[in-house]
């Protein structure tokens, strides 16, 4: 991946940024230029507590070439406390843990290396809450 | 608006065809056509292909294709929606005879997906997501799929075997059509213990990975005497998008772009789901036949399952989806897909299906999706 394109996301994948609406207070993440809910073109930024639980989840069995030696491992759509829903991998979980309602909590873990001397690549992945 | 009719058809077998190119598998399919129609000239063209670049190392593929089929100079389109790229190339060509700007227009789709290793295929397919957002995670479309399953089990009690049951019932109508892919017959007991590949759904919840292409000839409905076949008049096109990332949607247990463009073809065609004798539908998972089957009216929300499993939806049954089989066993070649639904449409209303014939159908509609759900075609055709 060329670094520009991995550096542009950055303050998403390093620091949860997110923008709410200033208007109707959507919350949006990735940000955006137009909110989808009402059209309003001004949002502040803030960042998205860690915090929130799976509405559905799946294991990956059978990988797209890019994840091939990871397999078999958990994905999952997280509602977060903020109330805006993103797409992470579950981790520290066994296979039969997995449940709708599920509490998870965002880490920042290693996404991907690009061989010995390339980009490490870092990102959220979600794992239980426990106790 | 002119009103519009299908006249002629085209589509070889499907499958691995390992000795041919895209360009001699789609030729094939736009000859016959084009001979279904007696026709030796089209004024323009529109090709359905959703990533020859990834699949084929090959673009510009709309003039590629009309050269070889020795239509030098018409217009030519190439279209893009995942694999709903038949659909819209459909749609468009539809749009082109009924606006009055042409009178004999081709519609046509393909993909050749089998050069490329299983693992790439899957990137490829994976491109129809949100690369960044989803696919950051791994998330493959199967996986995708899966978590469209778990929260209609979840929120309906759709179960497993419901599931599986939607394969079981293509793969039974498939074996019936001879340009399958996939023609064998299977039980519900062979799609639980088949390969997993994102649970709950294995590799026989699965559409294929098939290599083919489909073709038909529009015509402006008051002109279908100058042709040599019955017309098939087109009463009803719905097209509507949704965000493409799952996550995005309020209601992961709906196809919300299904149901808008099913209302939009619904309407023009003055029909309501009780009115439709039979759907070709892009069950490119099972679970995905029970949410269309859902969003199109002709169940409740919730109760797609359960009609699988009663044999609704079986041919013979009140409303036979996929009597040919569908994409999971007639193959997905994804650009050609949408063209090949309307394909049997068309002779399941010229009552040409043989074995797998739906008894007295006048009436078929046919939908398309492309990605998880963030595109999708509708389209009502009948018996002129």
């Amino acid at each position: 991946m060329p670094p520009a394109r991995a550096w542009r996301n950055y303050p998403q994948l390093y620091r949860l940024e997110a923008a709410r609406c200033t208007k109707c207070g959507t919350v949006h993440f990735p940000p955006r230029l137009v909110c989808s809910h009402c059209r309003n073109r001004s949002f502040e930024t803030f960042r998205l507590g860690r915090t929130g639980q799976l509405v559905s989840y799946t294991v990956i069995r059978t990988p797209s070439a890019e994840f091939t030696g990871q397999a078999p491992f958990a994905v999952g759509i997280v509602e977060m406390d903020d109330r805006v829903r993103l797409t992470a991998q579950v981790v520290d979980v066994g296979f039969d843990e997995l449940r709708v309602g599920l509490p998870v909590r965002l880490e920042f873990r290693r996404i991907s290396a690009e061989g010995e001397s390339g980009v490490i690549h870092y990102g959220y992945k979600a794992a239980p809450v426990r106790g | 608006m002119r009103d519009v009719a299908v006249i002629g058809v085209g589509m070889q077998k499907w499958g691995e065809l390992w000795a041919k190119s895209i360009r001699d598998i789609w030729v094939e399919s736009a000859l016959m056509a084009m001979d279904d129609a007696g026709v030796d000239h089209i004024d323009s063209m529109y090709v359905g292909s959703m990533s020859p670049g990834l699949f084929s190392s090959q673009e510009h593929l709309e003039s590629l294709l009309a050269d070889y089929l020795g239509q030098h100079h018409v217009p030519a389109t190439r279209v893009e929606s995942a694999c709903a790229s038949g659909g819209l190339a459909f749609r468009l060509a539809w749009m082109e005879v009924a606006s009055g700007l042409s009178d004999v227009v081709l519609a046509s789709g393909v993909e050749k997906m089998t050069d490329v290793s299983g693992s790439e295929a899957t990137h490829a397919l994976a491109t129809a997501a949100d690369m960044k957002w989803e696919g950051m995670s791994g998330v493959t479309f199967p996986g995708l799929y899966a978590m469209m399953a778990v929260a209609h089990m979840h929120k309906y009690g759709t179960t497993r075997q419901q599931l599986a049951q939607v394969a079981v019932k293509n793969h039974e109508n498939g074996s019936k059509n001879p340009r399958a892919q996939f023609p064998m017959r299977i039980t519900v007991e062979d799609v639980i213990h088949s390969v997993q590949v994102a649970d709950p759904l294995n590799i026989l919840d699965c559409s294929p990975i098939t290599d083919g292409a489909a073709a038909v000839i529009l015509v402006p409905a008051d002109q279908v005497k100058k042709y040599k076949k019955p017309g098939v008049k087109v009463t009803g096109s719905g097209h509507a998008t949704d965000t493409i990332a799952l996550h995005s949607r309020e209601d992961l247990a709906a196809i919300r772009a299904a149901a808008i463009a099913a209302e939009g073809a619904y309407r023009m065609a003055g029909k309501t789901p009780k009115d439709i004798d039979f759907a070709e539908v892009h069950d490119c998972f099972t679970i995905a036949e029970i949410l269309i089957s859902e969003a199109l009216g002709f169940f409740e929300p919730g109760q797609g399952g359960p009609a699988a499993e009663a044999g609704w939806t079986a041919l013979g049954g009140r409303i036979p989806i996929n009597p040919s089989g569908g994409l999971k066993s007639k193959g997905h070649p994804v650009g050609a897909t949408g063209v090949a639904q309307i394909v049997e449409i068309t002779e399941q209303l010229r009552g040409e299906c043989g074995p797998r014939q739906v008894k007295g159908a006048r009436v078929g509609l046919a939908q398309n999706m492309g990605g998880s759900g963030g595109s999708c075609l509708v389209h009502i055709l009948e018996v002129m």
